[in-house]
């Protein structure tokens, strides 16, 4: 938390309505996400219930478990999730486009779209996680065999689940965790995990006051819990003797009443999911109304990537994902995590100026006017000489880089500033910068036009880079050091 | 002074039954320690649900009923015929043969219990009496296997009464636990019914477990301290036992408690002793919820509210898992930074309301002593967004 997004939850109080802190969308939204909302059963190990599941608002899917003890309905039910899912994932993967890879040299191929499933909270990413583990090591063969899509769908849902863990990433997004990024309640971020809540702050109906709307959203008897987690009264009063009555039915063998308690219980499901329902694509469609950040589309390339790969690696009959990575696996998977962590921050950052302002705040960026500009500035000091335009920026903002330092403007990111001179001025309002510009201005002495800043021109300059960084080495499986465990041993037959 | 701070919890309950604790809740009071409303409502044993409800903010600490039979089912699938799936895991966990085992459910079949003092608890003249009844039985029972020869057998008691000092007050633990003891060390089993999974279990779970664990082993160190042993023979490391995966076959694992064990101490110690809370507190003052012959509570809802101010109160959103009366304490709490969350309070500079918090940011107020660092900030997060959002 940050002291600008602390600011906006007490201007949000204040103002009775959530306050923006983000200017851009920062995740992508594919034309056509999966919406999938979910309910378990409660004090069951990932027992689902029942799933609303769709790609529009209109007619979803209702997928229900009349009695989720019962392992062979947990199965039918997957297998049937299947039926909406691996379609909607294999719908993704008609059209490929060339990347050109080792500079020009080689070509790789993508597909140019890639699935967006959405769930309402981290709860949803938690079950659907779960739901994978669960499923991934079914066999189709042997003494309980399962249909052939569990296994599948059990691989594509750790996918997606361990792709969410990848900061940026939007393959599988919580939709709290979007709207929190892009806007600040005024209400802690406890009671943010509650959608209708959350919502009830940003987007309140006609009339009414966000606080109104949240504590409406806290009674679970005008807004169902968004899952998966039930609301216990639910369970006590409908749920539980609908349950039990379907039972019966099955013990007597009396199919009328059997189908009777079936719509009875799925009726009253679909009660408990459909107004969560319309709080996801009310909320899509919040986000999708802001414009998206300049390198939204550059992670979602990653993300085209990583779906092209994982369906190829399906497709050849790879193994399902280990239970636990081994030692190397997880240190490598900790630094892609760690260096997606720190570019998602420093995209963010670029592509909005409220983000950036966070920066601004702690001496990290600053904001000022050029004043002066020297574009044809030669360095003829070394062997050779180089064009070495210098500029001076005026800021208001406090400085606390020291000359020497090297700053990035989001406005020119292959271009190198670094300070030459920190002065404040008289009376200490305002700091004047003297920066010397390298690179981004082509090979020859003279800088073409728009490449240096020009007087007059408002710009933001920041510590903040996003560069390359040079991937981690690591020991291969087989000489995994002893410090962490040494060689791993042949996994353990999977359960 | 003790008998006249009872006096006065008494007189604060009024005229119905004392509420009891159990480690969930002293494990949850350990957690704000610093709320002196929780403090003393507790330790006078006030029925807070109840309270909660009667004055307009009830509590949704629903639990489903899916969740409770689950819970029964695999503590009673794990003590089944003596203890033998128990047994089975103690001896794989700790790596001992444990030849034999004796035993002894200290909840039922206690001599000296009537039928009717087994209905003690609805009836307000005698609970005390019959926990203390209990928890001498609990005490002379492992008093009696603390001072044994150690053994490779193991001694397993079911449901023993404990009693821990909470802010000056005994407060009886509702029996959740198996207390066992073998080679002279005693053990507590806690069993839970979330799965571990892959040898994960969900954090919060597991340490909410592990702090439950801790109130137990440290009410197990008074029991013995009291009947004259050494407290060091109760471990610091306890068994949990939780179903495998997503099926139901048990899993055991040691948790060092350790850690827990001194917060909790720590956190006991510090916490305000309620007798100088409740001697600071008006004479008149009362929670009393005797109902009336409709059954609801005689006092009115504003009788209530008002009394509940008097006894300050400190909110964070975290009692919201935790506390019954965290909705009234909510809106009580509304315009302080400190209900949109501890992070937001430390980041606004540790200004108390949001009002001040807006005014000092445009500038209209001026900072009072030792805020001009705040203010200077404030106003320049308000200048970075206004600007970023024109």
């Amino acid at each position: 938390m940050s002291t600008l997004t602390a600011l906006a939850r007490a201007q949000a109080l204040a103002a009775g309505r959530a306050q923006p802190t983000a200017t851009v969308r920062h995740l992508h939204l594919a034309r056509r996400p999966l919406v999938l909302v979910p309910l378990t059963m409660a004090g069951e190990a990932n027992a689902p219930l029942a799933v609303l599941v769709g790609t529009t608002p209109q007619q979803p899917t209702l997928l229900v478990v009349p009695q989720p003890r019962n392992r062979d309905q947990r199965l039918d039910f997957v297998t049937a999730l299947g039926t909406v899912l691996l379609p909607y994932l294999d719908g993704h993967r008609g059209v490929s486009e060339s990347v050109p890879v080792d500079r020009g040299r080689d070509v790789r191929y993508r597909y140019v779209e890639a699935p967006q499933l959405v769930v309402p909270n981290s709860g949803g990413i938690t079950f659907l996680r779960l739901l994978g583990r669960n499923t991934r090591f079914r066999r189709t063969d042997g003494d309980y065999p399962v249909d052939a899509s569990v296994p599948l769908v059990g691989r594509w849902l750790t996918f997606l689940a361990e792709r969410a863990e990848h900061p940026g990433s939007s393959l599988l997004v919580a939709l709290t965790e979007a709207l929190g990024l892009h806007w600040a309640t005024g209400q802690s971020s406890v009671e943010d995990l509650n959608l209708a809540a959350q919502l009830g702050w940003i987007d309140p109906p006609p009339g009414v006051p966000g606080p109104v709307a949240a504590a409406e959203a806290e009674d679970p008897s005008i807004w169902p819990p968004a899952g998966p987690a039930t609301d216990p009264e639910f369970d006590n009063d409908v749920l539980a003797p609908v349950m039990a009555a379907y039972q019966a039915a099955v013990a007597a063998d009396d199919e009328p009443a059997r189908q009777r308690a079936y719509a009875t219980m799925a009726e009253a499901l679909r009660g408990q999911l459909e107004p969560t329902w319309r709080l996801m694509w009310r909320g899509l469609s919040l986000l999708q109304a802001l414009p998206p950040g300049a390198r939204v589309a550059g992670r979602w390339d990653a993300d085209r990537d990583a779906f092209t790969d994982y369906a190829g690696y399906t497709d050849e009959g790879g193994q399902p994902q280990p239970r636990r990575d081994g030692a190397v696996a997880a240190a490598q998977r900790l630094h892609r995590l760690e260096r997606a962590l720190s570019s998602y921050a420093v995209q963010r950052a670029y592509d909005d100026p409220l983000v950036m302002a966070d920066h601004r705040l702690t001496g990290e960026a600053f904001v000022g006017e050029v004043t002066l500009a020297d574009p044809a500035r030669v360095d003829d000091t070394g062997k050779r000489p180089v064009l070495r335009p210098r500029i001076m920026v005026v800021t208001t903002d406090p400085v606390l880089v020291q000359p020497g330092a090297s700053l990035t403007s989001p406005a020119r990111p292959g271009q190198k500033a670094r300070v030459v001179f920190v002065t404040r001025t008289g009376d200490g309002s305002k700091t004047e910068v003297v920066l010397e510009l390298s690179g981004g201005m082509g090979r020859g002495l003279t800088a073409p036009p728009g490449t240096v800043p020009e007087v007059g021109e408002r710009l933001c300059y920041t510590t903040l880079t996003d560069g390359y960084a040079p991937p981690g080495t690591f020991p291969s499986r087989e000489d995994t050091p002893w410090t962490h465990g040494g060689p791993p041993t042949d996994e353990r037959p999977a359960a | 002074m003790r008998d006249s701070t009872e006096r006065w919890l008494e007189r604060l309950r009024g005229a119905v039954a004392p509420r009891r604790h159990n480690a969930r809740t002293i494990a949850a009071l350990t957690g704000n320690p610093g709320c002196h409303r929780r403090a003393v409502l507790d330790a006078a044993g006030v029925d807070k649900p109840r309270l909660a409800e009667h004055v307009g903010f009830p509590a949704r600490f629903g639990q489903s009923r899916f969740a409770i039979t689950r819970g029964n089912s695999f503590e009673r699938q794990v003590k089944a015929d003596g203890g033998v799936e128990l047994l089975r895991l103690l001896r794989e966990r700790l790596g001992l043969p444990i030849p034999d085992a004796a035993y002894t459910d200290l909840d039922g079949g206690a001599p000296d219990r009537t039928t009717d003092a087994a209905d003690a608890d609805d009836d307000p003249a005698r609970p005390a009496e019959s926990n203390e009844e209990r928890y001498e039985r609990s005490r002379r029972l492992l008093g009696e296997a603390a001072g044994a020869p150690a053994s490779g057998d193991a001694l397993i008691f079911d449901h023993p009464l404990l009693r821990l000092e909470v802010a000056g007050q005994p407060v009886y633990l509702e029996p959740d636990l198996i207390a066992f003891r073998v080679d002279g060390r005693f053990h507590v089993v806690e069993i839970k019914s979330f799965p571990v999974i892959d040898g994960q279990g969900d954090p919060s779970k597991v340490s909410a477990a592990a702090v439950q664990a801790a109130v137990y082993v440290l009410a197990m160190r008074e029991l013995l301290t009291e009947a004259g042993h050494d407290p060091a023979v109760v471990s610091h490391d306890v068994l949990l036992v939780c179903p495998r995966d997503f099926t139901n076959e048990p899993v055991a694992a040691l948790i060092d408690v350790r850690k827990q064990l001194s917060t909790l101490r720590r956190q006991l110690t510090r916490m305000a002793r309620v007798e100088e809370l409740v001697a600071a507190l008006p004479a008149d003052l009362t929670f009393d919820l005797a109902p009336d012959r409709a059954g609801r509570p005689s006092r009115s809802p504003a009788a209530l509210t008002t009394a509940l101010r008097v006894v300050e109160a400190r909110y964070a959103p975290d009692c919201l898992a935790s506390c019954e009366l965290a909705f009234f304490c909510r809106h009580e709490a509304r315009g302080q930074t400190g209900s949109l969350g501890k992070s937001v309070r430390e980041e606004l500079g540790g200004v108390e309301r949001v009002p001040t918090v807006l005014a000092l940011a445009s500038g209209e107020l001026a900072p009072a002593d030792g805020q001009a660092e705040a203010a200077a900030m404030l106003q320049a997060a308000a200048r970075l967004r206004a600007e970023a959002l024109s």
